[in-house]
Order: structure tokens, then sequence, then C-alpha cells
């Protein structure tokens, strides 16, 4: 048993296909890169949701905005 | 050379080392503005300094001996039999210069199949094994920056680059190494063999040397010191993953026959292979390698909410947690390793910080050391039963032959690293002063660079009229 379907390395290349541990997974391999991707998009915009809130929480006077736009 | 396609075969292999060695050139040119980037603006020269030496150092110990090194040691030797003779490998074999493939009268050590195999391919080969000794040894350099003495890493960086990883790849990366043969160990593009045994070399260095001064706060709770200039980070782990291409090719080899490797496969069909001669392809490779990189930064960002130190350096841990693998993985797989590996090596990062307080500048020891031990023990398990050579009677890949390699490796890069330091430290000779380390290690050579910048713009203002 191997996780590929290979053995050994007694074979001619030319009748050899895909050589890839869990071969006839692959839609299920498609399906959690997706949620993976996705989920990404979830978790990022949730984080900027709160780091821009707290930006504007921050500064009520704006003095720290007139300094951030005097050093450019 | 016999025949047109054994010469262009021997030339194009020669070629293609060559590129993989200019590449490969860059992860050190990364490495430099890393480490200047991390580091504080009155330490700047001699953290340039201390990794960029250790290339001409590397060099030349790598070809007085390393060389010799691995074609040597992939016995043990007592392991699985006795030291193996490569003369075209010694510093005074005439293989190791300009040579031609004949033989002159009266020429010693060098045999017609020695020649005829080495005369082209010795030089490139060398070069490009040479490239993973200095990245190995410049692995370590990042981490302990600010506060050791630049001739004490040096001295490290020859037995990490020149002897250590080398020993360990004639074990585990060699067609004929025993760990191959006898534990059926699979590291294709270094997890283990070059990343764990120096990212232990360098645990055990920090160990030794002790936090920067001022890292951790009176209650023992770490103190953040942010690069200086996160730009130049940045760009340097840019040209890191540049450079990596060069390490990926030159981890295969690029064309070669059935008849050529020996082994049990048998027809006419050409093949790149992995460096147990094992068959894969450049196209696998390039799918993995920016998958694994793709997972890395994914996660990387997300887990450090944008940090561009850490999403840089996951991205480059998600390369080095799938590299024991990307000859054969599938490239979702390698995603979601290059996802998963380094989010468990981020937080080892910082918990081992906490609980052991070691300050490891650029989390060197995570992305390299934890990144290529997990790294090689996942492929362990994701590469079953699987070949792990062309040859009969090699062991097939499995879980407790390559977490046995993992361990070794580890241990092989920190316990030689510890000794050594202990005996330099023991002679005051690891660490510079407190005194030194406050000023900045470049106080000297900032004083005389502002001595000159006075003494000339004196003379310039007496000339205005």
């Amino acid at each position: 048993m191997s996780t590929n379907g290979m053995e050994s390395w007694a074979v001619d290349l030319k009748d050899v296909g895909a050589i890839y541990p869990f071969q006839g997974s692959e839609v299920v391999m498609v399906i959690i890169g997706l949620v993976f991707w996705i989920g990404w998009h979830v978790l990022q915009t949730r984080h900027e949701s709160a780091e821009i809130e707290a930006d504007m929480a921050a500064d009520r006077t704006g003095d720290e905005t007139r300094k951030a736009i005097d050093r450019h | 050379m016999e025949g047109n396609l054994n010469a262009l075969t021997t030339i194009f292999t020669e070629f293609y080392y060559w590129v993989t060695i200019v590449m490969m050139f860059l992860i050190h040119v990364g490495f430099c503005m890393y480490e200047v980037g991390v580091s504080r603006r009155r330490n700047h020269l001699k953290t340039l300094m201390k990794n960029a030496m250790a290339i001409p150092l590397v060099t030349i110990t790598f070809y007085f001996f390393g060389w010799w090194i691995y074609f040597g040691f992939p016995n043990g030797p007592g392991i699985a039999g006795g030291l193996v003779t490569a003369p075209f490998a010694e510093p005074w074999n005439p293989l190791m210069g300009t040579h031609l493939s004949g033989v002159n009268p009266g020429e010693t050590g060098v045999t017609p199949t020695d020649a005829a195999l080495w005369h082209r391919l010795n030089g490139v080969f060398w070069g490009a094994f040479l490239l993973f000794s200095i990245t190995t040894a410049s692995i370590i350099s990042g981490s302990i920056i600010e506060r050791v003495r630049s001739g004490a890493f040096w001295i490290v960086a020859v037995l990490v680059g020149s002897v250590l990883w080398i020993l360990d790849a004639s074990w585990g990366w060699h067609p004929q190494g025993w760990m191959v043969k006898l534990w059926g160990y699979h590291d294709a593009y270094a997890s283990g063999v070059v990343h764990a045994i120096a990212g232990g070399a360098a645990l055990a260095f920090l160990i030794v040397l002790g936090p920067r001064i001022g890292k951790f706060r009176p209650d023992g709770t770490a103190r953040d010191i942010p690069p200086h200039n996160v730009w130049l980070v940045t760009i340097g782990l840019f040209l890191i993953f540049t450079g990596f291409w060069g390490f990926y090719a030159a981890c295969n080899i690029p064309l070669i026959s059935p008849a050529t490797i020996a082994g049990q496969i048998t027809g006419e069909t050409w093949t790149a292979t992995n460096i147990y001669l094992a068959p894969t392809t450049l196209s696998a490779i390039t799918f993995n390698f920016l998958m694994s990189l793709s997972g890395g930064m994914l996660a990387g960002y997300i887990v450090s909410k944008g940090d561009p130190f850490w999403t840089f350096s996951m991205g480059l841990c998600g390369i080095i947690s799938a590299s024991a693998g990307n000859d054969l993985y599938h490239p979702i797989q390698a995603l979601l390793i290059g996802a998963i590996v380094p989010t468990i090596c981020y937080n080892l990062h910082y918990f081992v910080e906490r609980r052991f307080k070691i300050d490891d500048a650029v989390g060197a020891v995570a992305v390299h050391g934890y990144g290529g031990f997990l790294g090689v023990v996942v492929a362990g398990f994701m590469l079953w039963g699987q070949p792990s050579s062309p040859y009969e009677g090699f062991a097939h890949i499995n879980p407790l032959g390559n977490l046995a390699g993992a361990v070794l490796m580890f241990v092989l890069g920190f316990v030689p690293t510890f000794v050594v330091c202990k005996i330099l430290n023991s002679m005051n000779l690891l660490r510079v002063p407190a005194k030194v380390e406050l000023e900045g290690v470049d106080f000297a050579l900032n004083h005389a660079f502002e001595a000159s910048v006075r003494e000339v713009g004196t003379a310039e203002k007496a000339m205005i009229k």
C-alpha cells in the first residue's frame, strides 16, 4: 500500500501517469482549496473592518491626523 | 565525450546548474538586505559584514573538505558500509580545476570514467551545493544579530556550512545515503537537510548567546524590537523567494536516461529526477513551489494581522514546510501544508520566546527549524509507502523514517553548535560586552565616518570665497 499506488520504480515511465498522493480525490481537494480561498476573504474582511473601526475611533481631536499629513 | 547526444546532455546539465548558482546568489543578496533591515541603525555595518563574510569562508572550506564529505560519507561510515573513496572531490585532484576529460600522462587520481563524468560537472555541482551550504550558514546569522561577535558566527558558519549540513546531505540527500536506504528518508527539496539543521543550530546558538539587552521586561514578558526598515526586509525576502527558484532547480537532475540511472526503471524515456534519482518534473515543482508559497503568505497575513515581516516570512516557511515532498505532492496539498505548518511555527515562535526567553531577531528557528522539521514529518505521512529510490532494496518512505530523520537533522545542527558556542563563550569570544552592545556594534566605525565627514566638510567650507 502506498499513497500514490506505486510500490517501486520498476516501471517504464511512458506507462506512468499521475504520481501525487491520494489520486481520485482531486474534486475534494479543489473544494477544500476553494473553501480555504473564500474563508481567507471572509477573515480578511473582518480583520480589515475591525482595523478601520479602530482607526475611526482614534484621534478625536484631529491632531494626530494633522501630524500624519505633515509627515506626508 | 562520446556522441553528440551525450555531449549535448552534459553541456546542457553544466549550463543548467550554472544558472541555478547565479539564481541562488540572490538568496544571499536577500539575506543581507533582510538582516540589515531588521537591525537597528547603530548595528548596520557589522550586521552586513557578518553575513556577507560567510560567503568566502564557507566557499574556501567547502572547496577544501565539504565537497569530499558529501561523497565520502553516504554510508555513515559504519552504518551501511565504509568510507567511500571520491578522488574527484579531493581538493588536490586535477578534476577540481579546469579539465577537458582526457587523462594527461602522469596525471594521478583521475580515472577515464571519473574524467568523462566530472570534467564539466564537478565545478557546477560543487557550486550549487556550495550555495546550499552558504544558505544553511546564513540562516543562523539573522537570529543572533546586534550582540554576537562576528568571529564566533564565522566559526559556526564553517562548522554548519562546510561540515554538518553536507554530512547530513550525504546521509539523507544522496542517492546512496544510508538514511534513504535504511529508513526510506525522503526530503527532496531540503526541508530537513538544509532548514531543520540550520534551525537546530540557530536555537543552540541563541540559548548560549542569550537575548539582546532590553528584549525582555523586568517581569519577563517580551518587548517588540521592530525592524528599522520594513521595506528593506520585505524586498530582502522577495529576493530570497526569487533565489529559491534556483535552489529548487538545483535539487533536480534536469535530464537523465533510465540506463544512466541504472536502477529499476525500464524503457527509454528520459526524465528529470530528484536528488535520489527518482523521477519528477520541473513542472511539478513549479506548481508546488508557488502553491506552498501562497499558502504561507495567505495564512501569514491572517495570523499576523497583515504584518509584512511575518506575512513574507510565513510565505518562506510555506515553501520550506512543503519542500520535503514537493516533487510528489498535488498542488492543493502543497497549498494546505504551506498554510497549516507556518501557522503552527508562528505560534511556536512566540511560545518559545515567552516560555524560554529566546530572542530570535528574525524568527529563523521558527521559519527554518520548526518549518523544516514539521515539513519532513508531514512528508512521511503524505508519501507513506512510496518508493524512496529507483534502486532495489531501499526502504519505502514512511512516517517513522522521516520522523527519525527530522529529529536527526535538528539534533545534528543543535548539539555540535551548542558545544562550540559554549567553548567560545568560555573564552569570551561569543558575545560583545554590554557597553558595546548598548553603543551599537558599529560605534567605532560610525565615529570614524563622522570624523571623516567633519574633516572633509571643514576643508571644503574653508575654500568657499
